[in-house]
């Protein structure tokens, strides 16, 4: 603790800073009031460094190259609306996008039938083909059929099963009976009646 | 002040306010409006850090980005120029860890923080009055002698003195603590009045055109 009736110079100098903040007790504060009426070398680092403050603390004293602020409303104009949309957009797009991924990974995986998770529906093989109908599959072929069409090959060798079942063993569907069965039942003329419009993945 | 293109949703708010509220529900159109007021002094931050002007004009550029970017962040409760003058000083010492000569000023950084500084010059200094900056001489006089300074006395000054944060605040910016920008305070106006008393005593600081019949002090 400094000792009010005497502060030498050093004390002085090593406060003087904190003084000029109003940082300092009050016990300090009078010490040093009365060091600056007796002592003109402290006085003159007061007032010097008083100086040193306001004038450094003017506006003035800050100085731009020429155009900085038009150059920085341009960048601010072309990057920063920019940027910020991104930041925004980026901020719940990401997860979103991350969450449509998964769960699209997992509707593929657990679907009974193999999808192309890029394709339109409307392109997936079997679209609209009811998963309970009845179709033809043979050895040796990779499509199943409408029974009786006349595209089966090994017709000896043929097995029946559902259209659903056909398509989880790996067949597609025979591209001219089955597209033809499609066209009939959806212009309501096939016993198939309403169930035609059900999707092979409906389930 | 005319507002046009502004609707004042909420007249107890001051403009900077609207503008703040503005810019964080996205409406980015007038964040240039907002943050004119403190361009100077953010680049006066940065070029303080960087002592390159054209570093000094990126950094700042770059911070206002960073403050657009981060607006939502922005607390009611803090002063919006001494936000923005600290996304600018982190953004400025990033840039200068990422060069080399780093490392060398950071070697001269660590010596003699502690001991104390004796003022050199008792030269009788009277109130230097604020027109003095008028002139363009004495300007570049300060800033040459700031310039001069070690950077970590100049860097506290700077944010202290020129930008007006305060002790906490300056502290924080910087990664120090409050007792070291303190010392360096101290000794950066000391040293800054020792560099300015020679410009007194030969005349620059007095050399002004008071002569009719206005005594400034």
């Amino acid at each position: 603790m400094v000792n009010q009736e005497s502060v030498n110079c050093e004390q002085v100098w090593r406060a003087i800073s904190s003084y000029l903040e109003g940082d300092v007790d009050a016990g300090l504060r009078a010490a040093m009031d009365a060091h600056f009426r007796t002592c003109a070398r402290c006085k003159s680092v007061l007032e010097g460094t008083r100086n040193v403050i306001r004038l450094y603390g003017d506006e003035r004293m800050i100085e731009v190259p020429s155009g900085f602020g038009r150059r920085l409303e341009r960048r601010l104009a072309r990057s920063g609306r920019v940027r910020s949309r991104w930041a925004t957009w980026s901020s719940w797009m990401v997860p979103v996008a991350a969450m449509l991924v998964m769960a699209g990974g997992l509707k593929v995986a657990s679907s009974r039938t193999v999808l192309h998770p890029l394709m339109s529906a409307h392109a997936q093989p079997g679209h609209g083909i009811p998963p309970d109908m009845i179709v033809v599959v043979s050895a040796d072929a990779k499509e199943f059929h409408v029974p009786g069409c006349p595209f089966i090959h090994n017709k000896n060798k043929e097995r029946t099963m559902t259209a659903t079942e056909a398509q989880r063993e790996g067949y597609v569907p025979c591209v001219r009976c089955m597209r033809k069965y499609l066209e009939v039942a959806a212009a309501g003329h096939t016993e198939a009646g309403p169930e035609v419009s059900a999707d092979a993945d409906g389930d | 002040m005319a507002q046009p293109n502004v609707v004042l949703n909420n007249p107890g708010m001051t403009r900077e306010q609207e503008l703040i509220a503005q810019a964080q529900r996205g409406q980015n159109e007038l964040f240039y409006e907002l943050v004119r007021p403190y361009e100077r002094r953010v680049y006066a931050a940065a070029l303080a850090i960087l002592r390159n002007e054209s570093d000094a004009e990126d950094v700042a550029q770059e911070a206002m980005l960073k403050a657009l970017a981060n607006i939502r962040q922005f607390r009611a409760e803090a002063r919006f120029s001494t936000w923005l003058i600290q996304i600018t000083v982190n953004e400025a010492l990033m840039r200068r860890r990422r060069e080399r000569n780093a490392v060398m000023e950071g070697i001269d950084d660590r010596r003699d923080e502690e001991g104390e500084y004796t003022p050199r010059d008792f030269a009788d200094w009277r109130e230097i009055p604020s027109e003095a900056l008028e002139r363009k001489e004495v300007r570049q006089k300060l800033a040459e002698a700031l310039a001069s300074l070690d950077r970590k006395y100049r860097e506290v000054f700077v944010l202290r003195d020129m930008e007006q944060l305060n002790i906490q605040e300056t502290a924080e910016a910087l990664g120090i603590s409050i007792a070291s920008v303190k010392t360096r305070l101290l000794r950066a106006r000391l040293m800054l009045r020792d560099l300015l008393a020679g410009g007194w005593e030969q005349g620059w600081f007095s050399r002004l055109p008071f002569e009719k019949g206005t005594k400034p002090w």
